[in-house]
């Protein structure tokens, strides 16, 4: 998967901190659910930070 | 035993299960995503046809993935691989695999990892250009082992069938996460094919998972390769393709990728109907059509249109539903906020 552009976010209705990550994967920009490990994205950019090849921006 | 009691145990055996066919979409009639796509080659996904993943690694060579109405008897679909640009340096690494990933909980009936695990036959129609041999390997994913046989393509259409002993070592795991995989290789670098196939379920040997004898389907860009009635079902024999009807096969892929997709603006229901702004904020929910695998991903795409609110976001999901917001745009109230030929999607693909 090609990953860019990841950053938290918030949601304004619940209040919650970082309740999804926005990332551009593969040419779309996908909500991921956060704290998902099954969720086949959320892995794989885990993995990535991880790996060091991406980062996750703050939420603004 | 007589012919009577024959008989019966064989109606018995086969009442005894339902869903006999375990692969999904065999009939490849559902492509919600595009039922065409050009150019693939530079990185893995899910494409057309649903449940069916192309993952290509290090190559040059690119594709077009089409669900096209050119299936055998009794099939209105197949899957169509169709080559547009060949790798004929194939490095080590390289490979393209078609695959099909299964949850653990959905495959508990193979009993693998026991005394009494079942074989399983693969059957599928097949056809190319040309005569071409290629590579199926089924991938236990939670106890890394494998097991492979080849198959040969001509230019008919004609039924594949491949029989694998049952594995009585490496239980699936009986839950939602990925367990097993069909991996048909289409392109293998001697990264895979350098060792002795291995035709017996053993632990992962990265040599020896296709064949240096194989096709590699990027050879020319005449190269072409249609499949359609995957059936995965336990036994020494492959039975006739299992058909279900659209509906069904609709529920079960919608369970891994839901899209929600309108035809223009005035294709209701609105996401958000005439409604108070709560802070700013207004909001919506969309039920899914079945309960998805795990809490998808979502994506919101094409043109959708806001009256007195803009900027639709994702603000929570779980696997029975998302709850999408806006924002209002200085107005006490809005009056909705709509796909206009937008979509969208939801993903919780293996």
């Amino acid at each position: 998967m090609n990953i860019t552009n990841v950053q938290y976010v918030n949601d304004p209705l619940s209040g919650f901190s970082n309740a999804m990550i926005k990332a551009t994967i593969d040419e779309v920009e996908w909500w991921v659910p956060n704290n998902t490990p099954s969720n086949t994205h959320y892995a794989e950019i885990m993995r990535q930070v991880a790996a060091g090849t991406i980062t996750i921006a703050d939420a603004d | 035993m007589s012919k009577a009691a024959q008989l019966a145990a064989l109606i018995g055996s086969q009442t005894a299960q339902t869903s006999r066919n375990m692969a999904y979409n065999g009939a490849m009639n559902i492509s919600q995503r595009s039922t065409s796509v050009t150019g693939i080659g530079a990185s893995s996904g899910y494409f057309t046809v649903d449940r069916f993943k192309l993952a290509p690694n290090g190559t040059a060579g690119r594709l077009t993935m089409t669900q096209t109405a050119d299936g055998p008897s009794g099939f209105a679909n197949c899957l169509k691989l169709d080559c547009t640009t060949a790798d004929t340096s194939v490095a080590a690494a390289e490979f393209l695999i078609l695959s099909q990933f299964f949850e653990g909980q959905d495959l508990q009936r193979l009993k693998k990892g026991t005394s009494e695990a079942e074989s399983v036959t693969l059957s599928f129609y097949v056809k190319g250009n040309a005569a071409a041999t290629y590579t199926v390997e089924l991938y236990d994913a939670d106890n890394n082992r494998s097991i492979s046989q080849r198959f040969s393509v001509t230019t008919s259409w004609s039924r594949v069938s491949l029989t694998y002993v049952g594995d009585t070592t490496g239980a699936l795991d009986d839950d939602n996460a990925n367990s097993f995989i069909v991996n048909i290789w289409l392109h293998a670098g001697s990264d895979y094919t350098s060792g002795t196939q291995n035709t017996v379920w053993q632990t992962l040997a990265g040599t020896e998972r296709a064949n240096s004898s194989d096709t590699s389907f990027f050879d020319s860009t005449n190269r072409t390769f249609f499949m359609t009635g995957v059936q995965l079902e336990i036994g020494d024999v492959a039975t006739p393709f299992e058909h279900e009807d659209i509906g069904t096969t609709l529920r079960k892929c919608q369970r891994y990728y839901t899209r929600w997709q309108s035809t223009g603006a005035n294709n209701w229901p609105r996401f958000f109907q005439p409604s108070y702004v709560d802070n700013g904020y207004v909001s919506g929910t969309f039920s899914f059509p079945v309960q998805m695998r795990t809490h998808p991903s979502v994506a919101v795409t094409g043109t959708w249109q806001g009256q007195g609110a803009d900027g639709i976001g994702t603000g929570s999901v779980s696997q029975d539903g998302v709850t999408l917001f806006c924002q209002s745009v200085g107005a006490a109230s809005i009056a909705g906020y709509y796909a206009d030929g937008g979509s969208l999607d939801m993903a919780s693909e293996l």
